[in-house]
């Protein structure tokens, strides 16, 4: 038992204290590499390049080249921070079609770009912030390298100075190592993890888009899906109308003229009555089918009756194969969400009886920090690409509308999970018995 | 035949009435809302109720959800639930007390008149109606392994004119075969779907159910 102790202290050792410190003196070392080897060169560079703008416009061509190589930095900088528990999101503009290296489109877009100043005016101050978090590495190293007693063994050899001696005099010098070696490893984790926090933030300050930046770029997207929306609504009421007008409102005229038929043959010919009435008692079903079909397809009266978890289920019951359906939903999300998240299952299930050749699918819904989740997979043969089907890539501009993503993975010889997410607020359950007969 | 009615719109309601009455039923209740089926169903014990779906006052799925508790309260209870539309999943709770006694059927069917009143005194004797609709969709959605797939596509047929609620004379008449030859279709049918020796009604009502419930390994279920 006592040796289960030791290794669960060890472990516990590991987790709390030496990867954390580990992982932090890593960070130190890369961003004060990257700090130092890149920015001090970067920031000239930019300089030196708009400073030759009036040199036969040289600058013009330069400039955009090296805001591409600030931005790799930035890039990186920023993904360091991610690593370190700090999500940056990416400010830049999209790049205007035709903005190719060297044309003024491009040139006018980088200048255009607060970011591209603001990344500029943080090249130098976080090459500071950057290079002090050396220290994260270097401190503990060195208190290791005391820990360790390399010191003593150097003083009793060739001769060499630790901490504040320098050169040791004595062996006393040298055993003071262990101590101080431990004091700085403990104290170079301590102060690593602020460093390395302290220039994070920093960075905070000029890297992620501002408020106006990223307001700008959540008014690109709105109208991006909006486009899309409106362009997918009018092309559905369009078939509805073509619908209607080519089926149940022609049916439907045939009916009227058969029984206007049968009413003017009511005395004469009994004969031709009835079978005109026939018919016309054939042409309303056909009318009424179609306006089932049509009526499904705007709104499946079964998500009306049943909700969510109701309608998919009806859903997974009419493909040809196994579909195991799990729902852990608390509530019913808003009607639209439901008829969006509804098509987009049925669009997942059509593509797997059609395209997937698979032997069991599987739906899973469920509500976690504000959003629906859907997946929808099935074991088929894979490399479904929703840049190909229109059906997948139609599924996601769907989603899109309500600010929800679709994430498909499909590597060949499958399977093929789609994995989707729309942002909602459920309503309370309703009080109902249907789950005890579902 | 005592009959209790739910259905909301006036129209079609009067019709129904209409309908019924004329082939010798009596309506004893027709209810326009949800929660007045279930006390009109205790309380007249009627020969068989004819329910719509969709009722007031929540326009969901009401009288289906009263159809299911009348059975839980009076087991066997006959009923004929009517539809705009039919959902496969709906004929499954229907069907999932395995009692017979049950019909399903688009609003449609109602046009025809003799069909519609047969498809009523059937389900009032206890025998299973379901619309050709939800055939055709189980047809569509049919491909997987288990007893289901040893039958003949005649057999498969036959098997889905019996959950129609046709008789054997009616599903000879239907594929243009003898009597004889449908009894042979059926024999097979129960022993590929290992039904055991019973009283032919109760087999009938269970071969429709494995066909309906995918009892094929597919999708196991115990009746709620």
């Amino acid at each position: 038992m006592p040796q289960n102790g030791a290794v669960d202290g060890v472990r516990g050792l590991l987790r709390t204290w030496i990867r954390p410190g580990a992982v932090t003196a890593a960070q130190g070392l890369l961003i004060a590499l990257l700090s130092l080897a890149t920015h001090v060169a970067l920031f000239v560079l930019s300089l030196v390049s708009l400073l030759l703008i009036p040199v036969f416009g040289v600058g013009f061509a330069l400039f955009p080249v090296v805001t591409a190589l600030v931005r790799l930095c930035v890039g990186l900088h920023r993904r360091l921070a991610r690593w370190g528990g700090v999500e940056m999101a990416t400010p830049y503009l999209p790049a205007p079609a035709g903005a190719q290296f060297g044309t003024w489109r491009r040139f006018r877009w980088v200048v255009g770009d607060p970011a591209t100043w603001r990344d500029l005016s943080w090249l130098l101050p976080g090459a500071v912030t950057g290079a002090v978090c050396l220290a994260a590495f270097v401190l503990p190293v060195y208190g290791l390298e005391g820990v360790l007693g390399l010191p003593l063994v150097l003083h009793l050899t060739v001769g060499f100075g630790y901490g504040p001696f320098w050169p040791i005099d004595n062996l006393f010098e040298a055993l003071l190592c262990f101590p101080l070696g431990a004091l700085f490893l403990v104290g170079g984790l301590a102060a690593g993890r602020w460093l390395v926090w302290l220039h994070l933030a920093f960075a905070r300050f000029f890297l992620p888009p501002t408020r106006t930046a990223e307001l700008a770029l959540r008014v690109r997207q709105l109208t991006v899906t909006r486009a899309e929306t409106v362009d997918a609504q009018a092309a559905e009421l369009r078939r509805i109308e073509r619908d209607l007008h080519d089926g149940a409102q022609a049916r439907i005229v045939a009916l009227s003229m058969s029984i206007g038929l049968a009413e003017q043959l009511v005395g004469d010919d009994p004969e031709a009555v009835r079978r005109l009435l026939a018919e016309a008692r054939e042409t309303s079903g056909q009318a009424l089918a179609e306006l089932r079909g049509l009526v499904r397809g705007i709104h499946p009266p079964v998500l009306a009756e049943r909700g969510l978890a109701g309608a998919v289920r009806a859903l997974a019951l009419a493909v040809p194969l196994p579909v195991a359906v799990t729902v852990d939903l608390p509530g019913r999300p808003a009607a639209p969400v439901e008829s969006a998240a509804y098509f987009a299952v049925a669009e997942g299930l059509a593509n797997v009886s059609k395209h997937s050749g698979a032997s069991r699918a599987w739906v899973e819904l469920g509500h976690t920090d504000g959003r629906l989740t859907i997946v929808v997979g099935d074991d088929g043969r894979g490399g479904a690409d929703p840049a190909a089907g229109s059906g997948l890539a139609g599924m996601g501009r769907r989603l899109a509308a309500f600010d929800g993503t679709m994430v498909v993975t499909s590597p060949a010889g499958g399977p093929t999970v789609i994995s989707m997410e729309l942002p909602c607020e459920l309503s309370s359950p309703r009080i109902s018995p249907s789950s005890g007969t579902g | 035949m005592r009959v209790v009615i739910a259905e909301d719109l006036a129209l079609l309601r009067d019709g129904l009435i209409r309908i019924l009455e004329a082939f010798g039923c009596q309506v004893v209740a027709a209810v326009d809302n949800g929660p007045s089926v279930l006390p009109a169903l205790t309380a007249h014990r009627p020969d068989v109720a004819v329910l719509d779906v969709r009722l007031p006052p929540t326009f969901t799925d009401e009288g289906l959800q009263a159809a299911i508790r009348a059975r839980a309260e009076i087991p066997g209870l006959p009923i004929l639930v009517l539809s705009q539309h039919v959902e496969q999943l709906y004929a499954r709770e229907l069907l999932s007390d395995r009692l017979g006694g049950v019909g399903y059927l688009l609003k449609d069917r109602v046009s025809h008149v003799d069909q519609f009143v047969d498809a009523v005194r059937r389900v009032a004797a206890g025998g299973t109606v379901m619309d050709p609709e939800v055939v055709a969709q189980l047809l569509a959605s049919r491909s997987g392994a288990g007893p289901l797939d040893e039958l003949t596509p005649r057999e498969r047929e036959v098997l889905g004119l019996m959950a129609e609620g046709r008789s054997n004379a009616a599903v000879a008449a239907r594929l243009f075969v003898t009597e004889k030859a449908v009894n042979k279709h059926i024999n097979n049918i129960f022993s590929k779907l290992r039904m055991p020796p019973s009283s032919d009604d109760n087999r009938r009502v269970l071969a429709v159910l494995a066909y309906l419930h995918g009892e094929d390994g597919r999708r196991p279920r115990t009746p709620a």
